[in-house]
């Protein structure tokens, strides 16, 4: 499999603190990704290196053959790289179809075609009964779907998710995996950090564990979670029983 | 363009406008010289509000110093005119190229150095100071002492130059408040207008969507300025004088908020409600007190202030948001617009 996505030695420091270090991975076309580790381990760093939101201190990020690495963030996106927030921000004063439509302008120059575009994201997503209304008035878990959405909308090759199950209750979980093992089937790669291991091992194929910044494990999901490393700093003992 | 201008339109709706529009094509012949030159003022700020909105209303930037335009557009032309004998609308593209290149020039500075929030209001304020002390010493244009254009009696109306009657020049900026409505509401359903309230709304978020955030907003400011530009034509020659220290004045700049302010920062219907609202209100006031003969000079900034604070005491969002409502009228931009265009 050809790797879409190969990062080299990243390493990014704020001031004193070493948030990522030397971490290495491949992503290869049409895998489901996932970064796990405890909080602060540096996952939500690495990403917005991924996406452009900052530039790594050291290292290069190559995509499709191509350095990425200290492009800013629309440049990135125009690449194909789609992203969601950890904490979500949608446009407030727009209608959920409206801020679909922002992401599905990147493709679509014509707002008609951007829109058809837009419900057909939003039916994917199960957001379709909402489209009308401000994204301001949705719910939590909405506006994670609403995350995912417009990042969709852009058509990427690559989706970047930030913790999109992170307060849905298990059965949003399950459906959120379903629409996302979809979306992965019809050709799109998809890097996610997640802490919901219910939605890692039912998605992931690959698995990386970071650990005050630096990587602990990486492999096959089932192998991961039996590492003593990853066992000690993360999942504690009895997950692995 | 006419589907994105009416696609999402009531035939009710539709009727009301017409009927409205023929009203006002028709109030010169109706109305006195007074009443006119109230209806002027009022399109006049429908219009300046209408392209304030662009980089406000649409984009999220404050601006504090839109005057700097109309001043600019107001002293280009007609310096032309007065020093070269060249008419005000071949001197408007000189005009407009001006206040494209000064808004372009802050729009640069500001957003390559980041500069936001109230701090971008304050260049603008900045900006248009620096000009109003400029203009007082630079004496083509006759520095502090005024530019004045030459005043005579005109017999007939002379569209070329701008030459004539109240009721050309009602003409004149009816039909400018009109197309600026309509330029706006195109822009709105456009991609342009989806990426202006998306960077309104969250800069960072729009910047993860592809969207050259730097470079919409470099639009957003050129086009407020250019469409400003052409109020300031308009200013000196209605008004036939210009003094740095009125034109350029920073009441002048407040002035153009306060339509859109009071009217509904961001819609396009606002900046137009507020125009009404406000000089039709503050000229009936006017005339009010002169009947009473009671001499009070600084009672239209009272006025201004108590409309303004009861506006936004009860009507955060302006007085257009909770009346389209009442009236069915706050479906969301676009959305319907591109069904139609769909079918």
């Amino acid at each position: 499999m050809t790797a879409l996505l190969e990062v080299h030695a990243l390493s990014k420091s704020f001031r004193g603190l070493r948030a990522v270090q030397d971490a290495s991975f491949d992503v290869g076309a049409g895998e489901i990704f996932a970064i796990i580790g405890p909080n602060g381990a540096g996952k939500t760093t690495l990403f917005n290196m991924i996406a452009g939101a900052f530039a790594p201190t050291s290292g290069t990020i190559t995509f499709c053959g191509e350095r990425i690495d200290g492009l800013a963030a629309d440049a990135i996106c125009r690449r194909g790289i789609g992203r969601t927030f950890q904490i979500v921000r949608p446009f407030p004063a727009l209608t959920v179809v409206e801020n679909v439509m922002v992401g599905a302008l990147l493709k679509e120059r014509q707002a008609a075609l951007a829109e058809r575009k837009a419900d057909e994201v939003l039916r994917q997503l199960d957001l379709y009964e909402r489209r009308d209304v401000r994204a301001a008035s949705l719910t939590l878990p909405d506006r994670k779907r609403l995350e995912v959405a417009r990042a969709l909308a852009t058509e990427p090759k690559l989706l970047l998710l930030d913790e999109v199950m992170a307060g849905l209750r298990p059965t949003e979980t399950d459906r959120m995996v379903e629409v996302l093992k979809a979306i992965n089937r019809s050709g799109l790669t998809i890097l996610l950090i997640e802490h919901v291991m219910r939605a890692v091992m039912a998605l992931a194929q690959q698995v990386l564990v970071l650990h005050h910044g630096a990587v602990i494990a990486q492999g096959d999901p089932a192998a991961v979670v039996r590492d003593p490393a990853v066992i000690k700093s993360y999942l504690g003992t009895e997950m692995a029983g | 363009m006419m589907r994105l201008l009416f696609s999402d339109v009531s035939a009710g709706t539709r009727a009301l406008l017409l009927v409205l529009a023929i009203a006002l094509f028709a109030a010169p012949f109706f109305v006195g010289d007074y009443l006119l030159t109230i209806l002027i003022l009022i399109f006049y700020f429908a219009y300046t509000g209408q392209a304030w909105n662009v980089l406000t209303g649409f984009t999220g930037y404050l601006s504090l110093g839109h005057a700097i335009y109309v001043g600019l557009g107001a002293y280009t032309t007609a310096a032309l005119y007065v020093h070269f004998g060249i008419g005000p609308w071949v001197g408007l593209p000189t005009a407009v190229l001006i206040c494209a290149a000064c808004g372009a020039i802050m729009g640069f500075l500001a957003f390559r150095f980041g500069v936001g929030g109230v701090y971008f209001a304050i260049l603008t304020i900045a900006f248009c100071e620096f000009t109003r002390i400029g203009f007082d010493h630079l004496k083509w244009v006759g520095g502090s002492g005024g530019l004045f254009l030459p005043v005579a009696n005109y017999a007939h109306n002379d569209l070329w130059n701008l030459r004539g009657s109240p009721t050309m020049f009602y003409y004149v900026m009816l039909i400018a408040a009109i197309v600026a409505l309509a330029l706006c509401r195109i822009m709105m359903r456009t991609r342009i207008g989806y990426y202006w309230l998306a960077i309104r709304e969250d800069e960072q978020a729009a910047q993860a969507l592809g969207i050259d955030t730097f470079r919409y907003k470099m639009l957003a400011v050129v086009i407020s300025a250019a469409m400003t530009s052409f109020a300031g034509m308009f200013f000196a020659f209605y008004y036939n004088n210009l003094f740095p220290e009125q034109t350029l004045n920073i009441a002048r700049s407040i002035e153009i908020t306060l339509g859109p302010f009071i009217g509904g920062v961001g819609t396009l219907i606002g900046p137009i409600v507020g125009a009404f609202v406000l000089t039709g209100l503050s000229e009936t006031l006017n005339e009010v007190l002169a009947l009473l003969g009671i001499q009070t000079p600084g009672a239209k900034q009272v006025f201004y202030g108590f409309a303004l604070l009861f506006v936004i005491v009860l009507m955060p969002h302006g007085i257009w948001p909770p009346l389209a409502k009442r009236l069915g009228l706050d479906k969301p931009t676009g959305r319907r617009a591109a069904k139609g265009a769909q079918r």
